[in-house]
């Protein structure tokens, strides 16, 4: 059986960056295993501009981000299999794949990290009620067919969502000649950036419809009308209160949840807020020699984010190899008051670097408040922020010295009294 | 001039015209829907009941008992999967354990196993059932099977010997002639000296084709389902029914073949024959009424809901039999327990029936389907040896179910094959994990409109005029895939 | 005449509210930021927009290529920027950056491969 330090699984912007992040620290027997034909992941579809101005300093569309990944990677010579799909991840980190070149293959791997992004949430996650029509799309599988195959799901054109790749497939769809009646968001706020409300949503006039939300579907064999309802304070539809428009498609764009399917035979920790795995400083699951990074991990709103995230989990992966991590029993993180989750789920803090990264999301938007992390009743750090929107991960350092005597951490946000 | 025709393609059209093949006689199975079991046979609750439960003298019970008995070697045979996991009917008070005892009983008296349990017993089997149950009736017998897959194996298998299979045909009219029918869909005309009528929802209508009275009614009862992914799949091990009521069997909980969970059904009348969807009021009483026989329920991996109508008449039996005109043959009023009675009807209509009226000899019956690759089943050596012969089997589509490309373009080129993306779901299961098809559909969509020559925006969804896409971007004129 | 507009340079979605005279600025108020008033100008003055879109791609493993502007263009001029785009096709292979349209709509601003794609074989 073949052996290799780590296995990536997943040629994203994650499992790219992470694996960099592995090379630069002289570790190079690493196997990357992406499923599509290329490498680049998500980014490939995602044709619009506006990612990388943080890493790369200018705004990047998705595959020119991807090609520049891609090119840094081919630096460092790692082994790519393309087209291959991970069908098996064993406790004892042996990792099958498949592929059409050399069939059923194992390997056995010192550390695995996690790389798989996420999914889209769909139609039957949510249960909206009506016909079982064609034409009901999530709006990632629609920008697939359009950027990538070439071909439109629609001329009057519904969006329920106000996430970003709801608000980006606005545009791209109207400026591929399509008509979009508008976007329904259940929350009382949008969930996307304001840049993409103004240049995806006003420039063409396409209204939002706030605590809206669509509540049946209706045509037989396609998609014909959509019934939408206001609703309530608790997101609950207002009787009497539908109304309907004559689409013939429908794209949802209602969130996404971390593709960890992989895992589900394996014996890990969950975070049941993330919907995916807890890991400590060193995104190390709660089995040794396991990791996750980027939307497997979390979901993020940047690429940025997710390759930073990737590069830390590479640089704690190569230190893995390397020289292994202590013997430690970990301080739990918490999310405390108006924050939903925190990521790392756990401290180990003797196998700290100098300080460790935190991201964190708020529950609702909220202004002029303050972000404190406790230990108990001691407070480690206090931050004031202008804004904090749940459509936007927050991130904060600590440093190592900050937590000598802590016992467990609580991340919790307070609007300034 | 046909033998024998068969209008519809459900469960049972296709397991008649599965018997029928075995007899030197030419047999062709009309469709309106462009794939088969698409209406009653793909949104039900999947179940293989003992036969305790229908009235005593009816039809039900006796159709029910044969056919439980018949799906263990039936599916040997056609190389589908069927599951003897056991069904528990649970009582929540005295009145329902009488129910319980009655059923119990009524077991004994037609020879099939069941044993009343107490509540610590039942814990043992299942330990999510609700602390309101006291009482359960426990049956080793009661099996689940994935219907559709049961209804186009035995098409397949029917074709392969020699019998025809029409979809996209609606019967239109029927006149009766001298020596047999003629049938008339929107686009040819067929003779046969036998009709057999296996419309389901739509079997009154055909019966007024031809003899051009109402002779029964059926009253379509919608019923509504919620299906869990399956990583619910340990929430229960067997089938959960509440006591029985006058209304029928009630909201249950049932694993599924591939591990899934149902929840459901509803139950209401409705007028639109056509209408399979779902409502939130029917979705909530699904919850509601789930509750009362089972706890913690997973409500986080709900993946995907559906109805599907099943076709009562007032009788609330099934009508099985040479209608008043000589050789046209109702199969009707097939609602629950249709699924488990099947093979005993097929049965049934071609021994008491076709076989009386035709004078047909045995032929050379190719019975063993050869079974389609399933990847995602194989053992490790399998998977290379499959691999090795077609590389394609070694690239999967579908990340949540595994299913490869091999599998797809296998379910697309059988005999019977899958014309739409709902079809090639059905048969190896691309879309029917978590994302939903969020992933694969694209590809799939590939898949067919490649293998059947056709644009990817002609490929349908599920029903006929259902494609996904609508035109190219660019303003590109579809090229052939 | 105030026009009020959301700002969207940073999270903080400041809704300002800008006096106009025809067509300049006179004041910008509610900006948190000096940002605010730059872009107040700007969006009022002369808006400008990426545009990115896909043009038909032959030769290669698809049969589309993303493009972008490579510098942002007028609003009022997006609507003509795309129709050249929709016209155009392209042959594999192409490198990242090639120009894929010059001078698009007479803007001044090339349309250019947002990626590279080999040629098939």
């Amino acid at each position: 059986m073949r052996k290799v330090d780590c296995v990536i699984v997943g040629g994203g912007s994650a499992g790219m960056s992470c694996a960099i992040a592995i090379a630069r620290f002289g570790i190079r027997d690493i196997l990357i295993i992406e499923k599509e034909k290329e490498l680049g992941g998500i980014l490939n579809q995602c044709i619009h501009h506006g990612f990388g101005l943080h890493i790369y300093k200018k705004e990047c569309t998705g595959p020119e981000y991807a090609q520049l990944l891609i090119e840094s990677l081919k630096k460092y010579h790692i082994d790519v299999k393309l087209d291959t799909t991970v069908i098996n991840i064993s406790e004892g980190k042996k990792v099958m794949y498949v592929n059409r070149y050399e069939g059923v293959v194992e390997v056995q791997a010192k550390a695995i990290v996690m790389a798989s992004g996420c999914m889209e949430k769909n139609r039957g996650m949510i249960s909206i009620p009506g016909d079982r029509c064609a034409n009901v799309l999530t709006a990632g599988t629609a920008q697939r067919y359009l950027n990538i195959d070439g071909y439109m799901c629609g001329k009057r054109v519904f969006i329920l969502g106000s996430g970003d790749i709801g608000l980006i497939m606005a545009r791209r769809m109207v400026l591929e000649g399509a008509q979009v009646l508008g976007v329904a968001e259940i929350m009382p706020y949008s969930n996307g950036l304001s840049r993409n409300i103004v240049q995806c949503l006003e420039d063409f006039n396409i209204p939002l419809y706030l605590k809206t939300t669509v509540t049946r579907i209706i045509g037989r064999p396609k998609l014909e009308r959509i019934e939408l309802s206001s609703v309530d304070d608790n997101q609950k539809p207002i009787q009497g209160s539908e109304w309907y428009l004559d689409v013939d498609c429908l794209l949802l764009s209602i969130g996404l949840l971390p593709d960890i399917s992989l895992l589900n035979k394996l014996n890990v920790e969950r975070d049941s807020q993330t919907k995916s795995v807890s890991v400590n400083e060193a995104y190390e699951m709660s089995l040794p020699g396991f990791f996750a990074c980027g939307n497997v991990l979390q979901v993020h709103d940047l690429v940025d984010d997710v390759c930073l995230e990737a590069q830390a989990c590479g640089m704690a992966v190569a230190r893995y190899l390397n020289e292994g991590f202590h013997e430690e029993e970990g301080i739990p993180v918490y999310a405390g008051e108006n924050v939903t989750h925190v990521v790392p789920q756990h401290l180990r803090k003797e196998n700290m670097e100098d300080d460790c990264r935190f991201s964190f999301r708020v529950k609702k938007p909220m202004r002029d408040c303050i972000l404190r992390i406790r230990s108990g009743d001691h407070i480690l750090r206090e931050v004031k922020k202008r804004v904090m929107l749940p459509a936007e991960m927050e991130k904060i350092n600590l440093e190592k010295r900050m937590l000598t005597d802590a016992q467990s951490l609580i991340f919790e946000v307070k609007e300034d009294a | 001039m046909e033998d024998i025709i068969i209008i519809g393609g459900g469960i049972i059209g296709s397991l008649i015209a599965y018997n029928c093949s075995k007899y030197h006689c030419n047999v062709l199975l009309l469709e309106k829907e462009n794939d088969i079991a698409n209406k009653s046979t793909m949104a039900n609750s999947a179940i293989i009941h003992a036969g305790y439960d229908p009235d005593d003298y009816s039809l039900k019970a006796e159709m029910n008992i044969r056919g439980a008995r018949k799906y263990p070697s039936l599916c040997r045979e056609l190389k589908v999967d069927f599951k003897q996991i056991g069904s528990l009917v649970v009582a929540v008070n005295e009145d329902e354990v009488h129910t319980l005892e009655r059923l119990h009983k009524q077991a004994e008296k037609r020879g099939i196993r069941t044993q009343m349990i107490n509540r610590d017993e039942i814990l043992v089997l299942e330990e999510n059932i609700s602390d309101d149950v006291i009482k359960a009736l426990y049956c080793k017998q009661t099996g689940i099977v994935t219907p559709w897959k049961v209804a186009i194996a035995a098409m397949e298998t029917a074709m392969s010997n020699q019998c025809k299979c029409e979809l996209n045909q609606e019967v239109k009219a029927i006149t009766v002639e001298k020596d047999g029918f003629i049938v008339k869909t929107q686009d040819h005309t067929y003779h046969a000296k036998i009709v057999i009528n296996c419309a389901g929802i739509y079997a009154d209508k055909i019966n007024e084709m031809v003899t051009h009275k109402k002779d029964f009614k059926i009253l379509p009862r919608k019923g509504e389902y919620y299906v869990l992914s399956k990583n619910a799949s340990n929430f229960v091990k067997h089938v959960i029914y509440p006591a029985p009521t006058k209304k029928g069997k009630g909201v249950l909980v049932t694993p599924t073949i591939h591990g899934n969970i149902l929840l459901g059904p509803t139950a209401s009348e409705q007028i639109d024959r056509e209408d399979n969807s779902t409502s939130e009021r029917g979705l909530t009483f699904v919850r509601e009424k789930v509750e009362k026989i089972v706890k913690n329920v997973p409500y986080d991996e709900i993946i995907h809901s559906f109805s599907g109508l099943r076709a009562p008449c007032a009788d609330n039996d099934f009508i099985i039999g040479e209608s008043s005109v000589k050789n046209f043959i109702n199969v009707a009023a097939i609602d629950s327990p249709g699924l488990a009675s099947a093979p005993a009807i097929a049965e049934m209509v071609v021994n008491d029936y076709v076989l009386k009226r035709l004078n047909l000899s045995k032929r050379m019956f190719f019975a063993h389907r050869v079974k389609n690759v399933v990847i995602n089943e194989c053992s490790t050596d399998e998977k290379e040896r499959y691999i090795a012969h077609n590389p394609k089997y070694g690239r999967i589509i579908c990340r949540c179910e595994q299913v490869s490309e091999g599998e797809i373009i296998d379910c697309i080129r059988r005999k019977c094959g899958a014309r739409s993306v709902v079809a090639v779901k059905k048969r190896v299961r691309p879309g029917m994990g978590k994302c939903q098809g969020g992933f694969c559909e694209p590809l799939v969509v590939k898949i067919l409109a490649k293998e059947l020559g056709i644009s990817p925006a002609e490929v349908d969804y599920n029903e006929k005029g259902s494609p996904i896409l609508v035109c190219e971007s660019k303003g590109v004129r579809h090229e052939k895939g | 005449m105030i026009k009020e507009m959301v700002c969207i340079i940073c999270p903080m979605s400041c809704r300002m509210s800008v006096e106009m005279d025809k067509k300049k600025v006179i004041s910008v108020s509610h900006n948190g930021c000096v940002r605010g008033v730059k872009y107040a100008n700007e969006e009022m003055t002369n808006p400008t927009r990426m545009v990115t879109s896909t043009v038909v791609l032959k030769n290669a493993a698809l049969t589309r290529l993303p493009v972008m502007t490579q510098a942002p263009v007028p609003k009022r001029k997006v609507a003509d920027v795309m129709k050249q785009i929709n016209k155009v096709k392209v042959k594999a292979p192409v490198k990242m950056y090639d120009v894929i349209i010059e001078n698009v709509a007479r803007t001044g601003v090339n349309v250019v491969a947002s990626r590279s794609m080999d040629a098939i074989k």
